[in-house]
């Protein structure tokens, strides 16, 4: 099997987090491999290792777009297992919305694809940063794919996947013909760390970087002038302040509810 | 000639909250149509007319909710082409959102997520990075794809009710040609409370519950609340991951959120930063939360959850 995982480099959620520049970009300092696209790395790992691993000729393949920081998020991939890794990265790229983010890495997967075609592109449910969980959607529509998304679990049989989808009130059993591109939650499986032998074997593997001009796109149609949306403003919120804190002397439980009422909340 | 389209799937016997909602907020912007996938009940078209909808579109096959995603996205494209829409409005829903992104791709629009308002110009107002921006986007499209919040428009019927006519759109055949099918589905058991995401309140627990939610879910049903949970507890197996709130859970923005027996990680803040109060009940008088709480104790929640369910109950009479 040949398997894509996009992977992304977004700014560490344990630290406070900053819009900067003309376009409210994300601050990229202090940026990790995005946990979420840990699950999806782990599950085409456990695919690949399923039918035999890389010596029976299954890739997984770590792509990532971004600045030179997001060769990072490549890396721990490489160290958790993926065989290769794939960097796309063009100044013309930054402050790319969801519809441009697409449509890069739509042609980098078609790139990828040239020679031996790609079974399956595996994703993070969302990134950590943006939140809008688009792109996987977007992707499968400009690649005329069939979409699995939030999968909690997945298993792969010839040349057809069925998932397992949970919503608030409803599961769903889902199934597609390969290739597809499929999204999956935190619930899906527990990922690896990297050891020590990954480490040490992740140095011997090859990081490809791509270009704009390497995948054939006009970088007109990617970063802010490609967009189809704008912010036009960003104010970072107040930071809340503590209230009123007390001890519980055995009757916190009628004073929380007195406050309740004063703030008409009954 | 309509300019905004409203997508209302599956509608049932009335419109939802939300949806009425998403009528109010459009008619703000502009001459309303919706595109309805499923049944359209009397009370429904009923409803439609008072809130001043022009037209309806109705799909030319019924079998969409068979297919994952793109089929509707496909229709809506299609109806968004024959009401002339400028702007399109959906749910918040991740299926909503996803319908949006696909449809974004085939119109050629912006889309813009987990929106809290729109300006009569259509930029439009949202919350990022877990709350601590909050930003103002617009599409640079000739269509703009929103999908919208609840519980931040206040659902008001129209002025003059209208008497939309309501047509068939023509489902085209590649959102199906290539779409995952859905093979199955279950009804989880409905638990009578509100929805986590779309909640006016609150109640969550977390690592101090300690495998009894009980205290909690009294609390939740004595106001009218839905349960929440922290990844410790959900990881634990005390609650169905559904309740998870946080950084890879749910954003909640409630009136009101009470968190019980949660430290409060960054995470875990993340998810509730925008509610409009926090109150924290919490053993742990280091505990972060209490950083952030507007209102917090620093007691057992075994003793403070039940006296309160109590009082409660004796208030409400």
């Amino acid at each position: 099997m040949k398997i894509i995982v996009l992977v992304k480099h977004v700014p560490d959620a344990q630290f406070d987090r900053h819009l900067t520049g003309e376009g409210y970009t994300t601050d990229r300092n202090e940026s990790i491999l995005s946990e979420l696209d840990e699950y999806a790395l782990e599950a085409a790992l456990q695919l690949a290792e399923a039918r035999g691993g890389a010596k029976a000729g299954n890739q997984v393949i770590a792509l990532s777009m971004g600045a030179s920081g997001a060769v990072n998020a490549v890396k721990k991939s490489l160290q958790m297992g993926a065989t290769e890794g794939v960097h796309l990265t063009d100044s013309a790229l930054a402050g790319s919305d969801a519809a441009a983010t697409s449509l890069a890495l739509a042609a980098a997967i078609r790139h990828l694809g040239t020679g031996a075609p790609v079974d399956l592109v595996l994703t993070g449910m969302a990134s950590t940063d943006g939140e809008t969980s688009l792109v996987p959607a977007q992707l499968a529509e400009r690649l005329g794919l069939p979409q699995v998304t939030f999968a909690s679990s997945l298993t792969v049989d010839g040349g057809r996947l069925t998932a397992r989808r949970d919503a608030d009130t409803y599961s769903e059993t889902v199934e597609a013909s390969l290739p597809a591109v499929v999204s999956v939650t935190d619930q899906i499986n527990e990922p690896r760390y990297p050891n020590f032998k990954g480490i040490i074997a992740a140095k011997r593997k090859s990081i490809t970087t791509l270009s704009l001009a390497d995948i054939g796109v006009d970088p007109a149609h990617v970063g802010h002038t490609g967009s189809w949306t704008t912010v036009t403003a960003a104010e970072e919120r107040p930071p809340r302040t503590a209230g009123t804190i007390i001890t519980d002397e055995g009757d916190a439980g009628i004073k929380l509810v007195d406050f309740l009422a004063a703030q008409k909340l009954l | 000639m309509a300019n905004v389209l409203v997508f209302i799937d599956n509608p049932g016997d009335a419109l939802k909250k939300s949806t009425l909602e998403l009528l109010t907020l459009g008619r703000s912007l502009g001459e309303t149509a919706v595109a309805v996938n499923g049944d359209l009940h009397q009370d429904v078209s009923a409803t439609l007319a008072e809130y001043g909808v022009t037209a309806v579109f109705r799909p030319s096959a019924q079998d969409l909710d068979d297919y994952l995603v793109s089929a509707k996205a496909a229709y809506l494209a299609a109806a968004a082409g024959a009401a002339g829409a400028g702007t399109v409005l959906l749910d918040n829903s991740p299926e909503g959102k996803e319908i949006a992104a696909r449809l974004g791709i085939r119109l050629n629009a912006g889309v813009i997520t987990d929106v809290v308002a729109v300006d009569a110009d259509g930029t439009a107002h949202k919350s990022v990075l877990a709350g601590s921006y909050t930003t103002s986007a617009r599409a640079t499209t000739a269509v703009s794809v929103l999908t919208v919040k609840a519980n931040n428009v206040t659902p008001e019927p129209a002025s003059v009710a209208s008497a939309p006519e309501t047509s068939t759109v023509e489902v085209p055949a590649d959102g199906t040609a290539t779409a995952a099918r859905i093979t199955a589905r279950e009804q989880k058991a409905a638990s009578g409370r509100p929805d986590l995401s779309d909640a006016r309140i609150v109640v969550a627990g977390g690592r101090g519950v300690d495998g009894d939610f009980g205290p909690v879910e009294q609390l939740a049903d004595a106001l009218g609340a839905a349960v929440g949970a922290s990844r410790a507890a959900t990881d634990a197996g005390w609650i169905s991951h559904d309740a998870q709130v946080g950084q890879t859970g749910k954003t909640v923005s409630p009136q009101l959120y009470i968190s019980a027996g949660i430290s409060g990680a960054i995470q875990q803040k993340a998810g509730m930063q925008t509610a409009k109060v926090i109150v924290a009940v919490n053993k742990d008088a280091e505990s972060p939360i209490f950083e952030i709480a507007d209102f917090g104790i620093i007691g057992d929640l075994f003793d403070v959850l039940p006296q309160a369910t109590e009082e409660i109950k004796k208030r409400k009479g």
